[in-house]
């Protein structure tokens, strides 16, 4: 019996098998890799020769002044780029949904998540056209209105605005699909029972629709913090330069530096790690959140 | 039809406005892009271009598909989308069908799906990953785009609830008729979720077609980069450690403005092209993903 059983179930294991390896070799194998944080790493030696130093790359990392700056960076911007990313979806999200005309409602739902599939390298692009201070379209258009070029990218006093805002403008449209998926499943009878009472547009959008999209809302929310030490590696990588290092850096661009650049392996990965193990955390707590809160599965 | 509030009206029409204005933001930049692409590189350094081409020329699309490294990469790239494509979505097939099994017809299941899963939650960061990738001898080859990251486990998820959510009789009846795991799969399965599949296609291939940074770091020589790595070193990368800082300002000019922009558009031209049927699947295919039940 049990052998029949296993039989029945043999071309399960086969199906699972071939990405069974890859994700053993190219997934695992990174996390076994992370010994090398505690490691003085010599890429000749190979990591069963290099020396072992304990907490030496960790040490050496919270002595270097950038590092709690790099830190702050990444928590500021990701959690501006949270708070932003949920409140302008929302909003949109309503304002479309007061929209009547059926083409022009459909014509402003598709301009509105095309940067959304274009690559940052693209969208990089665009932008540093864009926003360059003495050819860029939209420093002109300030000229126009009486303001001096502002050197959008290249200043520590607007690089994490520049940040934020692009990152809303390439991803609001998409995030708004879900809202208005939540809103078209609002029961109509609740809006029409309200009319009978005599309720405004703006009394049903506060007690039939926002409380509707609360689920959702609730369940974005949770999941979001997941990412707080995810400030956009793809985004900052292609609009960055040594100028704005000090408002721009983040952890996932200074392991880029320290490690792909300067070589440093053993410093790079430990940094690395310490992300990891906070946004393991942090994503583990977002899903249990989301869980008991909006009964989220994700399998 | 509602009688409409002088307020009612009033609202309805900023609204308009605004949202037609926010579309179109999302828009100009890349018909800005398409106007500079075709205008004269003096009209561009002017700065005259706006949203339509000013002295109208093709000569920076002839420039730009002249270089043979631009070439070389678009043709990495479509082989890299073709290849790596196949690869994710036999693999996402393969896992889903047997861990969207229940327990009792497949008693690994849970352990399998959560040894798939914690790869979404925990990883070895970027030096590992690297030198993994490196020991595996995957280094300058068009695999080390796309053996990596074979295994979609987001799409392996994504499918996987959309199995579960197939009728249990369909499944029973084959087995009656004598059909195996296999043939269940291929001749059950794989039909019924058609528009699942396709949706998963299409986030396959953008993803690969907008993968960057994997070739940048992987590749050894510039002949192998795919076109978005290679768009990276020219267009965006500018070492700006070697420049004087008055000068800064004016680096815009250095490079061909035009030609900037034509690569630009190029890059984003299969996006665009297969975008009204891309977005009509990703808007069901999120739905699909993120409410579930």
């Amino acid at each position: 019996m049990a052998t029949k059983k296993w039989r029945r179930e043999l071309p399960l294991h086969l199906m699972v098998i071939p990405g069974l390896i890859l994700v053993l070799i190219y997934h695992y194998g990174p996390m076994a890799g992370i010994t090398i944080a505690f490691q003085k790493f010599i890429p000749a030696k190979g990591f069963f020769d290099s020396k072992w130093i304990g907490l030496e790359n960790f040490r050496y990392v919270m002595s270097l002044p950038d590092t709690w700056q790099i830190l702050w960076n990444t928590v500021y911007i990701a959690v501006m780029k949270i708070v932003a990313g949920l409140v302008v979806p929302i909003t949109v999200s309503l304002l479309i949904n007061e929209m009547g005309k059926a083409l022009i409602k459909r014509s402003v739902q598709t301009l509105i998540y095309l940067p959304h599939f274009l690559s940052w390298v693209i969208l990089g692009g665009i932008l540093i056209d864009l926003l360059s201070p003495s050819q860029g379209i939209v420093n002109q258009f300030l000229g126009y209105l009486g303001i001096e070029p502002i050197y959008f990218l290249g200043l520590d006093a607007w690089f994490p605005y520049t940040l934020v805002i692009s990152d809303v403008w390439k991803e609001f449209g998409f995030s708004t699909i879900v809202y208005l998926a939540a809103l078209t499943s609002i029961n109509p009878t609740f809006y029409e029972a309200a009319i009978v009472d005599g309720a405004s547009r703006w009394k049903q959008t506060l007690y039939i629709t926002l409380p509707g999209m609360m689920p959702i809302i609730i369940l974005l929310t949770t999941l979001s913090l997941g990412n707080v030490l995810n400030a956009g590696f793809d985004q900052v990588f292609n609009l960055y330069s040594p100028q704005v290092y000090k408002s721009g850096d983040i952890i996932d661009t200074f392991v880029y530096r320290i490690g792909l650049v300067d070589a440093q392996y053993g410093v790079a990965t430990a940094v690395g790690l310490f992300k990891s193990v906070v946004s393991f955390f942090m994503i583990t707590i977002s899903y249990y959140l989301a869980y008991r809160l909006a009964n989220y599965r994700i399998f | 039809m509602q009688y409409m509030t002088p307020g009612r009206r009033l609202f309805v029409i900023v609204n308009y406005a605004f949202l037609i204005l926010l579309s179109l933001l999302c828009l100009l930049p890349l018909i800005h892009v398409l106007a500079l692409s075709f205008s004269s590189s003096a009209a561009a350094t002017a700065g005259y271009v706006k949203f339509w081409p000013v002295e109208f020329t093709t000569n920076s699309y002839q420039f730009v598909l002249k270089k043979p490294e631009f070439l070389a990469s678009v043709w990495v790239s479509v082989k890299r989308v073709v290849l790596g494509t196949l690869v994710n979505m036999v693999l996402t097939v393969l896992l889903a069908y047997p861990l969207s099994k229940e327990v009792k017809a497949f008693r690994m299941r849970t352990i399998y799906v959560w040894f798939f899963f914690l790869t979404m939650l925990f990883g070895g960061g970027l030096i590992p990953w690297y030198m993994v990738i490196k020991e595996t001898g995957l280094l300058n080859t068009i695999w080390a785009l796309i053996i990596p990251g074979a295994v979609p486990v987001f799409n392996v998820i994504l499918l996987l609830n959309f199995f579960r959510g197939l009728p249990k009789e369909l499944e029973e009846a084959s087995f009656i008729d004598g059909a195996g795991h296999w043939t269940t799969m291929w001749k059950i399965f794989v039909p019924l979720s058609l528009p699942a599949l396709a949706t998963i296609t299409l986030f396959a291939m953008v993803g690969h077609w907008n993968s960057w940074f994997d070739g940048l770091i992987l590749m050894n020589s510039p002949d192998n980069y795919p076109l978005q790595s290679y768009l990276q070193t020219v267009v965006i990368r500018r070492d700006l450690s070697l420049v004087s800082q008055s000068s800064l300002a004016d680096l815009a000019n250095v490079s061909d403005r035009t030609s900037k922009a034509a690569q630009i558009f190029m890059g984003a031209l299969p996006i665009l092209l297969v975008y009204p049927f891309l977005q009509r699947f990703f808007m069901k295919g999120i739905v699909l993903g993120s409410v579930k039940e």
